[in-house]
């Protein structure tokens, strides 16, 4: 049973989906149990993975028996079993800090909206867990399609905003097709180990050098790097909450994966970092959406949108990391897929709970937070601490590597860009602190009377950002074994 | 400039492909109307999928069925380049299921909007927006 | 020279940090200062404990997890840690005392929240005391800030507000745009971050790349109060003053002039500095804001604002005993680090104490308030001449420790920086003392009845001004372990 784990990963969700929205006609109480047991199961069996592929090296499983080149692996390896253990253990927590908000804004559509997240979920799993290049644009397709769909479920903007959001990632999505079909017409084959075996002949190929600037395009389309990010912020701030917590904290990151898995292992790093004219635009291009991101984000008044525009800039993080070229860079972008994926989960929860309880996220209606909502807030502080950078939460440690492998790099606009954006993250967020800690202002000399009255949002909503907050402490701890015994067995040999 | 137009004749498919793509990255920018968008963006990924199919084609080949003729059938070896390459084919059919659905799913979105705004003209949408933003 | 491993920093850090939830799920006012005390009592006992192993000449380390491949959250407690956690956790069992005093009396709101930070700062300071290497230190330096920051704007009016943001801009703006960048430069190069005794840096660098990083660890570490980055130490006065008598009087500045004084011994070593000159640089540094805060200091009517550019000044006094690299330069600095701490947080509960009772915040209108809070005023009598270093106060001995420390390093310039800003110090605190005492009718100022403070107050003040008297005679073990660190330092055997 266990050696059809890889496979079982992706099965269960899809058939469970299926159940899901069956079950949405039958008898819709037991909608959701069954989507958070499939969720469970899928997320204990991702994890089971990871053990075993820390303990015994990387999983090789060919679907249906049929071999590669032909037939379709999928290779759970040191890069990504810790992703899709991130990517499931988000998914599930959101749809437990959810509950209470789909139950009531989706009420009828129960069903076909549970299994939407389901078939989202899985589009995820599957471009993380495979090995072929094509098989990751049809998952990719399917996770993009079910994105459009549970944003475009929401009210007001939702619709013109997720139509926009379809067109550009329709483009992403094709240019990634097509430098895929640049591949195959220089290799002749889409199983991504057999494509990197054929590299060292290819090395001067002009078409694979196109293939790699349009896959990437593509890639960063679907990411949101700058200047293509225009469809994130009104995609994610109009969304459902409970859609947005899903799609804001994966979707990004894991292209960004996908972009690493590229870079790496289809096309290997001598050919991809060999163009230094490539890499050095890119991290500029980085840059730039770091500096923006962060620039862009001062000028909100709503927290949701001024959290898209964050995500803006780790993107810029994690692409500039990668584009470095060194060991140390690729370390730190890779790190940062897993902790962003923890920050933006526990902040776009929080932002979730105070909806739900306060009906708004613009700022002038955040006052006496503190006081009101102290466990979520508490999350929240610790989702800031992490994206501002202070040890010892996740966030630092994935700024440390990136910081040093800029100044390895000698790339001293990325480490100043980085620095920049740390210093703009503390005004930001503590611009929300001093609304949601000092006002409603008491005048006079603030000794008379006592704040507001506690008024927090159920614990179902709470305990999973709670959850999601401690992570967030405990994957900083736990960097160096996750460096060290994960991504750094995951970067190919013969990088500095 | 003599020896371009060998150069464009002999890859005529490429060009006919990104011309395409061109054009329906036109329609999906700069037109108005969001049923001209979709329908852009529906040219944008047909380029595509021509793309792929122009690139299985063989010179004097044929198509990739095998005839067996009765019980010998296939005697000898099959040579491959008899037959055009069927893969990229089958790959192109997943991707036209792609291409249909996202049509679906972004008609649905437009009669959505439609609901929402009464028109199907992105300025004419913008501007109601504006509107309410400002009350 | 023993090394014990122990978790008893750990200990020492972590029993102040269990205590917040247990105060915030306190039912009763008694109950939760009561916890208070417990935790303090135990961490001083712990901190204490520790005391005749170093004594002896042994370190004390441990390591708490390995968060970064080849670093390590770690503690390894020294001679100077000792010291400086030695002040801290004895100064915060008076503080507690004096806190009771003070919020009652003035009915503070957020007492709870109050406490709980209190005690979650000293927590991150006794992890700056223990910190093994540049990492630990750091990460205890952040969260100081953050543990401080509610207490600084604990009046949650507008002037709260944009005092607190003030202190967080310099004090997070600093330390991420200047150490965080200079230590990563640093490990880059070097790859480690361990304290050495004669550094780690071991000429990885070139000369004007030192000079660099130096100065952007002493000014990137604001909390030490380093001209220009000083602004936000007297926009915090507006805190209440239990919050500023320790927090930045004692312990938030100290971390600041202790991470200074860790970087300039244990990273970039004292004879390298010496060879290059570079400590010269910083001492000119540290005499430009001993002598402008001074100057300063004489135009605040505000008593808070007076003590506060006071101890911007007092702190320079450590950075530049240190950065005069010679032992007595050095043993008068960090012994100054004890006896500042003592004398200061005279002044400030004093000023604390006259707020309470009579609500009266400017020098200008303490004329003649000597004669109704007589317990008061002399101990801020005390605490003012210790401060400006004269017998039989415990100032005296660091002052004294600093002038020979400047004729050992030669450099005559900053002994009369150093006699300059004594008189400049007198010449703040002594009129003060004067007119509490002795004045003619202008006792009219006191129409009302101006009674001496309640006990709580009152009795730590008188404690501590006690034992800057007792400093003098008896120094220890602060002078023990001032002069045995710099033995660390120089290579010298142990006294």
């Amino acid at each position: 049973m266990t050696q059809h784990f890889p496979a079982l990963l992706i099965i269960v969700p899809l058939l469970s989906a299926l159940a899901v929205s069956a079950m949405g006609w039958i008898d819709r109480r037991w909608c959701f149990p069954l989507a958070v047991a499939s969720l469970g199961g899928a997320l204990a069996v991702s994890v089971s993975l990871l053990v075993q592929v820390m303990a015994a090296g990387p999983i090789v499983y060919q679907m249906a028996g049929w071999s590669p080149p032909i037939g379709i692996t999928y290779v759970i390896d040191y890069l990504n079993a810790p992703v899709l253990v991130v990517v499931l253990a988000a998914a599930f927590l959101n749809l437990i800090g959810a509950k209470v908000r789909i139950e009531a804004e989706f009420e009828e559509k129960l069903g076909a909206y549970l299994a939407l997240y389901i078939l989202f979920l899985s589009g995820m799993v599957g471009i993380v867990a495979t090995g072929d290049a094509f098989n990751l644009y049809v998952l990719l397709e399917i996770a993009s399609l079910t994105g459009y769909a549970l944003i475009g479920l929401g009210k007001e903007r939702a619709p013109l905003s997720s139509l926009n959001y379809l067109f550009m990632g329709t483009i992403g999505a094709s240019f990634y097709l097509l430098g895929i079909g640049y591949i195959y017409i220089a290799t002749g084959t889409l199983n991504m180990a057999d494509i990197s075996n054929m590299m060292p002949q290819l090395m001067g190929s002009g078409t694979l050098f196109l293939a790699l600037i349009i896959c990437m395009t593509g890639l960063f389309v679907k990411m949101a790097l700058f200047p293509m990010h225009g469809w994130l912020p009104n995609a994610y701030s109009n969304a459902p909450s409970a859609s947005a917590g899903l799609i804001a904290p994966l979707t990004t990151k894991v292209m960004v994966y996908a972009m690493v898995r590229v870079g790496l292992t289809i096309f290997t790093p001598e050919f991809t970092f060999s163009r230094a004219i490539l890499s050095e635009t890119i991290v500029w291009l980085a840059v730039g959406a770091i500096v923006a991101g962060s620039l862009l984000a001062l000028m909100q008044r709503r927290l949701s949108r001024m959290l898209t525009y964050v995500i803006v800039a780790e993107v810029g993080y994690m692409v500039g990391g990668f584009w470095l070229g060194n060991k140390t860079g690729i370390t730190g972008a890779t790190l940062h897929i897993i902790n962003d994926a923890a920050m933006t989960l526990t902040l776009f929860m929080a932002v979730s709970t105070i909806t739900w309880k306060l009906g708004s996220d613009k700022f002038e209606d955040l006052k006496g937070l503190f006081g009101k909502m102290p466990f979520t807030m508490i999350g929240f502080v610790l989702a800031a601490l992490a994206v501002i950078g202070i040890p010892p939460t996740c966030g630092f440690f994935s700024k440390w590597y990136l910081i040093t492998g800029g100044i390895e790099a000698g790339q001293w606009g990325f480490v100043v860009a980085l620095l920049f954006s740390s210093l703009v993250n503390a005004v930001l967020f503590f611009r929300i602190f001093e609304i949601a800690f000092f006002e409603p202002f008491a005048e006079g000399h603030g000794h008379h009377g006592h704040g507001p009255a506690m008024s927090e949002a159920p614990a179902s909503m709470v305990a999973p950002l709670i959850i999601a907050a401690l992570s967030l402490i405990v994957l900083g701890l736990y960097t160096g074994d996750i460096v060290t015994k994960l991504i750094q067995l995951a970067i190919p040999a013969g990088i500095a | 400039m003599t020896d371009l137009l060998p150069l464009i004749a002999a890859k005529y498919n490429y060009w006919i492909y990104t011309i395409l793509m061109m054009i329906g990255l036109y329609a999906m920018i700069a037109k108005n109307n969001l049923v001209k968008k979709i329908i852009g963006m529906n040219i944008f990924q047909t380029a595509i999928i021509l793309f792929y199919v122009s690139i299985a084609y063989k010179k004097g080949a044929t198509l990739p069925i095998i005839m067996g003729d009765g019980h010998g059938g296939g005697h000898g070896a099959i040579q491959a380049a008899d037959y055009i390459n069927p893969l990229p084919h089958c790959l192109m059919l997943t991707a036209i299921v792609v291409s249909v659905a996202t049509l679906g799913v972004a008609l649905a979105l437009a009669i959505k909007i439609y609901r929402q705004y009464g028109t199907l003209e992105e300025d004419d949408i913008n501007h109601q927006i504006r509107m309410q933003a400002g009350q | 020279m023993e090394l014990l491993y122990s978790a008893k920093p750990l200990a020492a850090i972590l029993v102040s940090f269990f205590v917040v939830p247990i105060i915030f799920s306190a039912r009763s006012e008694n109950v939760r200062e009561a916890w208070t005390f417990v935790a303090a009592l135990l961490k001083f006992a712990i901190v204490a404990s520790m005391l005749p192993f170093i004594l002896k000449g042994g370190q004390i380390a441990y390591t708490v997890a390995e968060v970064l491949p080849g670093l390590a959250i770690s503690f390894k407690v020294d001679a100077f840690g000792m010291l400086f956690a030695l002040v801290s956790s004895s100064l915060w069992i008076v503080t507690s005392m004096y806190s009771i005093g003070y919020m009652r009396t003035l009915k503070e709101h957020g007492q709870t929240r109050y406490y709980a930070c209190f005690a979650l700062s000293l927590s991150a300071t006794l992890g700056v005391a223990f910190a093994g290497n540049l990492l630990t230190l750091y990460l205890f330096y952040e969260m100081l800030s953050f543990a401080t920051y509610p207490l600084v704007s604990h009046h949650q009016d507008r002037e709260a507000r944009s005092s607190g943001r003030k202190y967080l801009t310099y004090i997070l703006g600093a330390s991420i745009a200047l150490v965080l960048p200079a230590m990563l430069i640093i490990y880059s190069q070097t790859g480690t971050f361990e304290f050495a005794p004669q550094g780690f840096m071991n000429g990885a660098f070139s000369q004007s790349t030192m000079t660099v990083l130096l100065l952007m660890f002493v000014f990137g570490f604001a909390k030490a109060g380093v001209m220009p980055f000083h602004s936000w130490l007297p926009a915090a006065m507006v805190a209440p003053t239990p919050v500023s008598a320790l927090l930045h009087a004692v312990a938030v500045v100290k971390v600041g002039v202790f991470c200074v004084a860790r970087v300039i011994t244990g990273v970039f070593g004292t004879k390298m500095l010496a060879s290059m000159g570079l400590g010269t640089i910083v001492c000119y540094i540290a005499s430009f804001t001993i002598i402008v805060s001074s100057i300063i200091a004489l135009s605040q009517d505000g008593l808070k604002r007076r003590l506060a550019f006071s101890t911007i000044g007092q702190l320079s006094y450590i950075i530049l005993g240190i950065a005069l690299l010679s032992p007595s330069g050095m043993t008068g600095g960090m012994l100054h680090i004890a006896m500042h701490a003592f004398g200061k947080i005279t002044l400030f509960f004093c000023a604390g104490a006259i707020y309470a009772a009579s609500g009266i915040k400017n020098i200008s209108q303490m004329v003649g308030i000597g004669r109704r809070m007589p317990f008061t005023m002399t101990a801020f009598l005390l605490g003012s001449l210790s401060v400006i270093g004269l017998p039989p106060l415990g100032g005296f001995i660091s002052k004294w420790n600093l002038v020979i420390g400047t004729l050992e390093s030669g450099q005559i310039f900053f002994l009369f920086v150093l006699l300059a800003s004594s008189l400049l110090n007198a010449a703040y605190f002594l009129p003060i003392c004067y007119k509490a005492f002795f004045c003619t009718d202008e006792e009219a100022m006191f129409e009302r009845k101006v009674n001496e403070v309640p006990t709580w107050c009152l009795v730590p003040l008188c404690i501590t001004a006690t034992c800057s008297v007792i400093f003098f005679f008896y120094p220890q073990p602060f002078l023990q372990l001032a002069k045995m660190t710099v033995a660390t330092i120089i290579g010298a055997p142990m006294p």
